[in-house]
């Protein structure tokens, strides 16, 4: 590998690895993703490699591993190109079939493509629901890059933003496309990232430092890890680029240790980079220094708070430092220092290339491109999907999501991880940008994007998110630490059924108190929770308080099984599935619940057949005494027993 | 140094640039209570008890009067209903796990406790550990575990080397009284680093 020396160096490696590729030879991209690597993607890709070599066609069609495709659910994805079809959930099984019917006779494998509810099949990637209604600018490289392999980045353009930042822009241009294109920091408050630049840049001190955050730690969210995973070369040519509008020459990227995957492919992207002299020293010979230390986290939420994180890269306990200096202009070792979140940085590039002018023509007035959420709970799509700013929840939700499993009722969206807060349906038409989610009382967070259905209950919710908070405060000042651990008591108390009059008032003075007086952003923002379930659902508090009822039947101290005489039909599933054997009956006789026994599992419910619904979830009311011992069923015509 | 002019509770202060808000109404004779404070120490503001409402411009937020520094042109209010509130509710939370503030409670009007937590005695105020790391340089106490975990302990082996036997310094800063009641011992019983986390595991 030839050092690069000049913006025509890169043009021309790009055209010699263009050379080199034929656009119409047929590649099979496997998503290697987090997601589809657990679901057994290494296997399919290692059948196709083998595949492919015994029909012959090694020479002819190239395999290719490559980062998340963002349809998780549906994994392990595979789309072959150039056509662009796309296989979902494949097993190394089904490989032969698919070498031999479309890449040698050019034929689809029907029951592996996407069927949308009318039974169709839809066969290219962008027609399916989950990405055609998406637009990934950032993230939709990922479908077309080896990760582990530089050129691939190259060949699609890669570092001629780059490029022309150090020879056609002044540090000054830069930072002034940033700023025009109103960029806002991707990781959790919204700040304009070129405010912040000019900050860093402006502040006194030789040395200034550049950060990438890659210390994502809501529960659920997964969207850094992805683009880092699965094009670091974006992420690191945006990191370059902000050095030099910065006027930095040393970076630091802190990511996760229980990230290995990322951790892994940043490492091999510096590595790269490095030999193609596109960091370090006289970066394609512009005269410009740079180059990126990888700082791995520890694993604690509270050091992607950006003290906590810079004084965790100084080798210190990851704590936020209460002082009121902003970090851009004393950081690391108390030098000015910037920091933006992946996605922040990946965007960056994009908008160095395209210009400010076509960023800011998407999305709304003040938050412009797209934004990366990770969509889980009970949608039907689960996923890493990238939309424009602007788009309505219920588009997130219903169109790309595919609506709510098992056709249930929807309850609510909590976006914004442990710091946003829960959405109401009466919600689902906000349009989702930084401002009308703060508005609403959440916030954009990092990306976080939770469905909840009618089977959610949202004290629980409440309590789920302190719990997690209260395991991740770093106990340092007093607010956050004993005021989330009184409301985990409170939300404990009343998921128990010992709520008492005025816990909701109580819980509502210690989140004013831990919002106003918290030193960090992680206890400032942790009564969000508390404070958007009160807000929305308040009549599920006072349910669990005043009447011992928790109506999603969720909260276990207040939920009773109870098996419908007249419904059940003694199949004896519940009774054989029972793990602590608190269900009676026999072949004809009713099943009964020995409620002193039951666990309130769950299980018997789950399991009775939907046709005969049997077993009933019982809250807010006393639990029928039981039939008799020995009652036979009454059989439902033509339902043999 | 350069002063500037600011206005506490009313009245026209005049304070070195740098200086903290703490520092300015204190030469003032205007008091702000505390409790991680220690004027030999670096700031820590971590008890949060000093904080006051301060504007500029017609826009008001709390800060921490330790940490934030004077101002020219600066409004500080010491005790809005809104500053007496938090101090009100950082007391019921700390006296949760130190009932031995009772008495300092009692001053804002708390009888009795609303909270309850496991009872430590200590509301990690930090002042042992900062003293023996920055003024006696021995950092022999530091903290272990976080959020409702966190503990202050003594490091064992510096311990048993015996620095702390001859210098006891931290004994008069604890302001729970907690040192010098549970560590009235050769070994230092009970809150060793070695017990605490032994502790945490079995738990």
């Amino acid at each position: 590998m030839a050092k690069l020396k000049s913006p025509a160096d890169l043009e021309k490696k790009r055209k010699e690895i263009l050379s080199q590729r034929d656009p119409n030879k047929p590649c099979v991209t496997i998503c290697s993703g987090t997601g589809c690597h657990a679901l057994g993607s290494d296997k399919v890709a290692e059948a196709f490699v083998s595949a492919i070599s015994q029909n012959g066609l090694k020479a002819r069609v190239d395999v290719r591993r490559t980062g998340c495709h963002g349809f998780c659910e549906r994994g392990p994805v595979v789309v072959i190109f150039p056509e662009g079809t796309c296989y979902l959930g494949v097993k190394p099984a089904d490989v032969p079939e698919v070498v031999s019917k479309t890449l040698v006779d050019k034929q689809l494998v029907e029951r592996l493509l996407y069927k949308d509810s009318s039974g169709k099949t839809l066969a290219h990637e962008g027609d399916i629901p989950f990405y055609k209604f998406q637009s990934r600018i950032v993230f939709g490289n990922n479908t077309r890059i080896d990760p582990k392999n530089i050129d691939d980045y190259i060949a699609l353009g890669g570092y001629a933003a780059l490029a022309k930042s150090l020879f056609k822009m002044t540090p000054q241009k830069v930072m002034d496309e940033v700023k025009r294109s109103n960029l806002r920091g991707r990781g959790g408050g919204g700040f304009p990232a070129g405010v912040k630049w000019e900050t860093t840049r402006d502040a006194p001190g030789d040395i200034k430092y550049v950060i990438v955050n890659a210390d994502e730690g809501d529960p659920g969210a997964f969207m850094d890890r992805s683009l880092l995973e699965g094009n670091p070369h974006s992420v690191l040519e945006g990191l370059i680029i902000g050095a030099y509008a910065i006027g930095s020459h040393e970076g630091f990227i802190y990511v996760r240790q229980e990230y290995p995957l990322a951790v892994e492919n940043t490492a091999k992207a510096l590595e790269q980079a490095r030999k193609y002299g596109l960091l370090g020293k006289n970066i394609l010979g512009s005269g410009f220094d740079f180059d990126v230390k990888i700082h791995r986290g520890a694993g604690a939420f509270v050091s992607g708070e950006s003290s906590a994180l810079m004084t965790a890269i100084e080798g210190k306990v990851g704590e936020p430092r209460p002082k009121y200096i902003r970090t851009a202009v004393s950081g690391i070792w108390e030098r000015p220092s910037n920091l933006n979140n992946v996605e922040t940085w990946a965007t960056v590039p994009l908008i160095i290339d395209r210009g400010s002018d076509w960023f800011t023509s998407i999305g709304t007035k003040g938050s412009k491109g797209t934004k990366i959420f990770s969509l889980v709970g009970k949608v039907n799509n689960t996923g890493l999907v990238e939309v424009p700013m602007g788009m309505k929840l219920r588009d997130i939700i219903y169109n790309i999501g595919g609506g709510i499993r098992q056709n249930k009722k929807f309850k609510a969206v909590q976006t914004g991880g442990p710091s946003g807060g829960c959405l109401p349906e009466s919600l689902l038409d906000l349009p989702v940008d930084f401002d009308e989610l703060t508005k609403a009382g959440s916030m954009m967070g990092s990306g976080g994007m939770i469905v909840m259905d009618e089977d959610t209950c949202m004290v629980d919710v409440a309590r789920y998110f302190l719990n997690f908070l209260s395991d991740e405060s770093c106990g340092k000042c007093v607010p956050c630490r004993a005021g989330i651990e009184q409301m985990v008591e409170i939300l404990n108390r009343i998921c128990a059924g010992k709520g008492k009059p005025g816990d909701i008032e109580l819980l509502e003075e210690i989140s004013e108190v831990t919002r106003d007086a918290s030193l960090c952003a992680l206890g400032q923002t942790a009564p969000n929770p508390v404070l958007s379930t009160i807000k929305y659902f308040k009549d599920e508090y006072k349910a669990h308080i005043e009447r011992q009822k928790c109506p999603a039947g969720v909260c276990k101290a207040l939920t009773s099984f109870y098996i419908l005489p007249d419904k059940c039909q003694a199949c004896q599933i519940c009774l054989k599935n029972c793990p602590v054997e608190a269900i009676s009956g026999g072949k004809n006789l009713v099943h009964i619940i020995d409620q002193a026994k039951c666990t309130k599992c769950g299980t018997c419910y789950e399991v009775c057949p939907e046709r005969f619904s049997a077993v009933a979830k019982i809250s807010g009311e006393p639990v029928p005494t039981p039939v008799p011992a020995g009652t036979e069923v009454v059989r439902k015509k033509g339902q043999q027993g | 140094m350069k002063k500037v002019k600011l206005n506490i509770d009313g009245k026209e202060v005049e304070a070195e640039e740098g200086k903290t808000l703490l520092e300015a109404a204190r030469a003032a004779g205007i008091d702000i209570p505390t409790l991680c404070y220690n004027e030999k120490l670096a700031p820590y503001g971590v008890c949060r008890f000093c904080t006051v409402e301060i504007s500029k411009g017609g826009r008001s937020r709390l800060v921490v009067s330790c940490i934030y520094n004077v101002e020219e042109g600066l409004t500080v209010k010491t005790a809005t209903p809104k500053v007496i509130k938090i101090r009100k509710m950082l007391l019921e939370l700390m006296l949760a796990s130190s009932p031995i503030l009772l008495e300092t409670a009692k001053q804002y009007g708390i009888d009795k406790p609303r909270f309850q937590s496991e009872v430590t005695q200590c509301i990690l105020c930090g002042q042992c550990v900062r003293y023996c790391a920055e003024v006696k340089g021995a950092n022999a106490i530091t903290f272990v575990g976080r959020g409702v975990n966190r503990r202050v302990a003594f490091v064992d082996e510096v311990v048993a080397k015996g620095v702390c036997m001859d210098c006891r310094q931290c004994y008069g800063l604890c302001p729970t009284g907690k040192i010098p009641r549970e560590t009235d011992g050769a070994y230092f019983e009970g809150i060793k680093v070695s017990d605490v986390i032994s502790r945490k595991k079995t738990k």
